[in-house]
């Protein structure tokens, strides 16, 4: 089962605009689009899903039963987040803090600690019109820590694959074969911190989606850094060719990174992006391109194995 | 009484630190003995709950009022817990801990009644993080 991260570094490069259209060019009957930018998720814009199956979730934090709490201090010892503290008698939690690890209720000698889930968002999944699966998640307003998030929505929305593939071949493809693995596109959130780093946990590949600039090009080698780190083979998307200048391509040529697609500064596929088309609605020609691509990442996966 | 300044150096003519979680140093004054302490904080580059690390540390050390120049919503929450006064300094102003004190026994410093700055202290302020911050 190939996962496909398309991430970036820069924002606003055109991550959501390559991950829906590689979706929308790829055998939908087999195809899965995971939004993981749980902060600002805008893919179903673009894809226009049904979001029929829907979940809480969050963070399992401690909740201290002061009767039986000694105030030993044990619970704040282990707490490598500093979210819990005693102060004299009191125990204190600190909700924002928290990472869910649950130390602090598996080292109290009372067992005065009890854990109870703190809902951080809320994830969604259903099928779009084009067949192509959807899941996203939604962090509420005001929570600071995206990981949890994306970790448990890449999990449930694998879960829920198979549910959402019936509903779309019963309507849309009745002869739609499910041969073949499933293909998993996760469009990342912005940037290399913790939750591009969720995203990217367990992929095959990453797609990384950069504009020819100064600004695009320092971001990319961080990306390319994490990609190393994690050993995901990667390969390139330069959007906006043509403008800036040569170096992006330069620095691919000498990690030896290869360029699978360019995308040119055009204001006809802005307005189309603007009005909520994906790019292969604007310019089917694209299908082909992405067709492509894919295959250059099925060889270059079936390379990596070797 | 047992009075915490945070400060950028251990010395008591160092200008104070203007976010109490990620003070250098805290001055640990008892203004009975007339004695003084400097303690280095341990938190000062923590990645992440500094205010909680800082606020326990000064009350561990029986801190009775903590002059600063802003308190993050951690920090302020634990003094609350412990009863501690928080007191912040003139805005615009660079004391050193010693003129904060004659301030304070003045009685010219004021108290204050809420958090003063968002979590993350000095470098997670409001739309300093933007897209990707985290």
């Amino acid at each position: 089962m190939p996962r496909i991260v398309v991430a970036s570094g820069k924002g606003g490069t055109g991550k959501t605009t390559i991950a829906t259209s590689l979706a929308l060019s790829l055998d939908s009957s087999r195809t899965l689009l995971i939004d993981c930018d749980v902060e600002a998720p805008n893919a179903h814009l673009f894809l226009q899903p049904r979001l029929e199956r829907r979940e809480e979730v969050g963070m399992l934090i401690p909740e201290v039963d002061a009767p039986r709490c000694t105030a030993c201090g044990r619970c704040a010892e282990v707490c490598a987040y500093h979210a819990v503290v005693v102060i004299g008698k009191r125990v204190l939690v600190l909700p924002q803090l928290c990472h869910g690890c649950g130390s602090c209720a598996y080292n109290c000698p009372e067992q005065a600690i009890r854990e109870r889930l703190d809902v951080m968002g809320v994830l969604e999944a259903g099928p779009t019109p084009s067949g192509v699966c959807f899941a996203r998640g939604m962090m509420q307003v005001g929570e600071a820590m995206a990981s949890p998030i994306i970790r448990q929505l890449k999990r449930w929305a694998g879960d829920g694959t198979s549910a959402c593939r019936q509903a779309a071949q019963a309507g849309l493809h009745p002869d739609a074969s499910s041969d073949g693995q499933p293909i998993v596109i996760l469009d990342a959130p912005p940037g290399v911190s913790c939750p591009v780093v969720e995203t990217l946990r367990g992929a095959d590949f990453a797609l990384l989606v950069t504009e020819p600039t100064p600004f695009g090009l320092h971001d990319l080698r961080l990306m390319v850094d994490v990609t190393r780190e994690l050993h995901i083979p990667a390969g390139i998307v330069i959007n906006r060719d043509g403008v800036g200048d040569g170096q992006v391509e330069a620095y691919c040529a000498a990690v030896d990174l290869p360029v699978l697609l360019r995308i040119p500064l055009e204001r006809s596929i802005g307005e189309g992006i603007a009005r909520g088309e994906p790019l292969v609605a604007i310019r089917p020609a694209y299908v082909a391109s992405f067709q492509q691509l894919y295959a250059c990442v099925e060889s270059i996966l079936m390379e990596t194995e070797r | 009484m047992k009075i915490v300044i945070s400060a950028s150096d251990g010395k008591l003519d160092a200008p104070y630190a203007a976010h109490f979680g990620r003070a250098a140093y805290f001055l640990l004054l008892d203004t009975e003995s007339d004695t003084w302490q400097a303690v280095a904080n341990p938190a000062v580059n923590a990645s992440s709950g500094a205010g909680v690390q800082s606020a326990q540390l000064v009350v561990n050390h029986g801190a009775q009022a903590v002059i600063s120049g802003s308190f993050g919503p951690h920090a302020y929450q634990i003094l609350m817990a412990a009863g501690v006064p928080m007191f912040v300094a003139p805005a615009g102003a660079s004391p050193s801990a010693r003129q904060l004190l004659d301030l304070f026994k003045a009685g010219q410093l004021q108290q204050i009644a809420a958090p003063t700055t968002a979590a993350g202290g000095c470098h997670g302020e409001e739309g300093a993080a933007g897209e990707g911050g985290r």
